[in-house]
């Protein structure tokens, strides 16, 4: 009874937040003492929401998306996901022992999926991202922009509500980045993810996002948050991203600048 | 848990936008995919037979050549240098008694069967030394100055622990090889990129499911290297125990055939017991671990047809 109990409030939990950071600080030994990368940082993401992290270097974007992760804890505050959130790297992160279809199926196997459903979920997950006959080919034997897409299968395989993506294009061609911009928000739109997406690249955020939340450096704190009303599919040059863009940058710019003012 | 199959099934381009506008973006995609993927194939046969077997099979010639060259000019006298037909007529006897097989099979029985009792206890003992700290300070320089202890130093003190028995060939073999392999499956864990073992974590293959599911096979290439390795030291230290420890229910491996060549003065039983010796070393390094090694680097893309 209590567990049913408190599963029930976990659930209304999760029905206002995805993930809910709240005075999140993160500090690491360094040379000079304790360095403080993280500063007072409070965040929520919406279920369903797209929510880009936005930041010059040092702001410690991705250390934060570690600390959502799991794979890292705060020095102080907290941080509650609604279940175990998945990840996508900037490296596509897949295992080159296995094939693109095993490893989507490996995740569904972590996850306790039963042996005999694995192979036609992870050929439906491929599917979705339109590498039908991908199934049995070799890591190495896909292209850049195909190996994140697997990836993006295999982090879609473990059903999080979450979706953290740490600049996953941001080692890919620019047709290639603009198409799965493209594939991206097609998912998100079907799957009713909730997504955390970092980049500091302001179009790219703009292009994706429902809401950018721009990140000062050294250490990092939410210095602004925009609200993106361009209605989706977006494209990268739309002239509305565009304009939002120049704004954002600015913003990103002169917080760089008092960087260099002492 | 239905969410996935009715995503999937909403796929193809019925999802938000309008249908043209997916239809594009897959037309597009198809594109990028065709034009960057990679195709990889074996080269022919021919190639393979012209690149690979020719230029070994033609040293050999002239090695034996060279050989011929040194027993016709008559450098030193037939007892030292025998001709490479004596060593021949010694393969071609041994083989009609039907002793041949017997020299062999007692030799490589012993090695193979070492071998796999040093990748059963090597195996663990590397995973142990490489993922806890403690058992890796305290066994690590240990493991790495066995490597480099020749094995058949070991030799003296196992014939006087377990006496003439076949039991000391085995002795020997397990502290030549164990090392090697331990230390393989020690590097092959340390290259393991932490990228991995992150992209493991958010999966959820933590502890056991971690060594098993990412830390096992993203080592496998160092931990095959080690095996290779681990199999050289095998043979060489099984050789090194039986030219030494003889006696005569220890039966006649390619080591005691050596050494009987010695002590009867005939040096064309030495060369023929030497050329067997070589020939099987070769033969298992050509027919188990090349393919090994072969197979596991180029399912990863890590083999460039070279």
């Amino acid at each position: 009874m209590a567990t049913a109990l408190a599963k029930a409030a976990d659930s209304v939990i999760a029905v206002e937040h995805a993930a809910r950071i709240e005075h999140v600080s993160k500090s690491f030994a360094g040379p000079a003492g304790q360095q403080l990368v993280l500063d007072d940082i409070s965040l929520d993401v919406a279920p369903g929401e797209f929510v880009t992290l936005l930041g010059a270097s040092g702001c410690g974007k991705s250390t934060l998306l570690n600390l959502v992760a799991g794979l890292d804890r705060p020095s102080a505050g907290s941080i509650t996901t609604d279940g175990r959130p998945a990840l996508m790297f900037q490296e596509h992160a897949l295992f080159p022992w296995l094939t693109a279809g095993k490893n989507v199926e490996l995740a569904l196997k972590l996850r306790g999926v039963p042996k005999n459903e694995r192979r036609e979920r992870a050929e439906a997950l491929l599917e979705l991202v339109r590498l039908k006959g991908a199934y049995g080919k070799r890591v190495h034997e896909l292209s850049g922009g195909m190996r994140q897409r697997v990836a993006m299968a295999r982090a879609l395989a473990q059903e999080s509500k979450l979706l953290l993506m740490d600049e996953p294009f941001a080692a890919l061609d620019a047709i290639t980045r603009d198409v799965l911009h493209d594939e991206l928000t097609r998912i998100w739109s079907e799957t009713k993810l909730s997504v955390l997406f970092v980049t500091h690249n302001v179009r790219e955020a703009v292009r994706l996002a429902e809401r950018v939340v721009l990140l000062s450096s050294r250490p990092g704190r939410v210095a602004r948050e925009w609200t993106v009303g361009i209605p989706q599919p977006r494209r990268i040059e739309d002239t509305a991203v565009a304009e939002l863009s120049v704004e954002i940058t600015e913003e990103l710019r002169k917080e760089i600048r008092r960087h260099g003012q002492h | 848990m239905a969410s996935t199959e009715t995503t999937a099934d909403a796929a193809p381009g019925s999802g938000s936008g309008s249908g043209k506008d997916s239809d594009d973006l897959a037309g597009l995609e198809a594109g990028l995919d065709a034009l960057e993927s990679v195709q990889t194939g074996r080269p022919p046969l021919r190639q393979v037979l012209v690149e690979k077997v020719l230029p070994p099979v033609v040293a050999v010639a002239l090695v034996l050549v060279v050989w011929q060259l040194l027993v016709w000019a008559e450098v030193t006298p037939t007892y030292k240098l025998p001709a490479p037909s004596a060593v021949w007529e010694e393969l071609r006897q041994s083989w009609l008694q039907g002793t041949l097989h017997e020299y062999i099979w007692t030799s490589v029985s012993r090695g193979l069967l070492g071998f796999l009792l040093a990748l059963v206890i090597g195996t663990p003992l590397g995973l142990l030394v490489a993922r806890v700290r403690i058992v890796r300070a305290a066994l690590g320089p240990i493991l790495s100055g066995l490597q480099s202890l020749p094995s058949v130093a070991w030799v003296p003190p196992a014939v006087i622990w377990l006496g003439l028995e076949p039991s000391v060939m085995y002795a020997v073999i397990l502290l030549g090889a164990v090392p090697s392999i331990a230390n393989g499956l020690v590097s092959g864990i340390d290259q393991v990129p932490p990228l991995f073992l992150r992209a493991g974590r958010t999966l959820g293959a933590t502890g056991l499911k971690g060594t098993w599911h990412i830390v096992m096979p993203a080592s496998l290439p160092g931990y095959v290297a080690g095996l290779k390795q681990g199999w050289a030291f095998s043979w060489r230290s099984l050789m090194a125990a039986e030219i030494i420890a003889k006696a005569p229910d220890m039966g006649t491996g390619l080591g005691q055939l050596l050494e009987a060549g010695r002590t009867n003065s005939s040096m064309s039983q030495v060369f023929f017991a030497i050329v067997l010796i070589l020939i099987v070393g070769i033969a298992i390094d050509l027919l188990i671990f090349s393919p090994l090694e072969r197979w596991v680097l180029r399912s990863r893309g890590l083999l460039v047809n070279r």
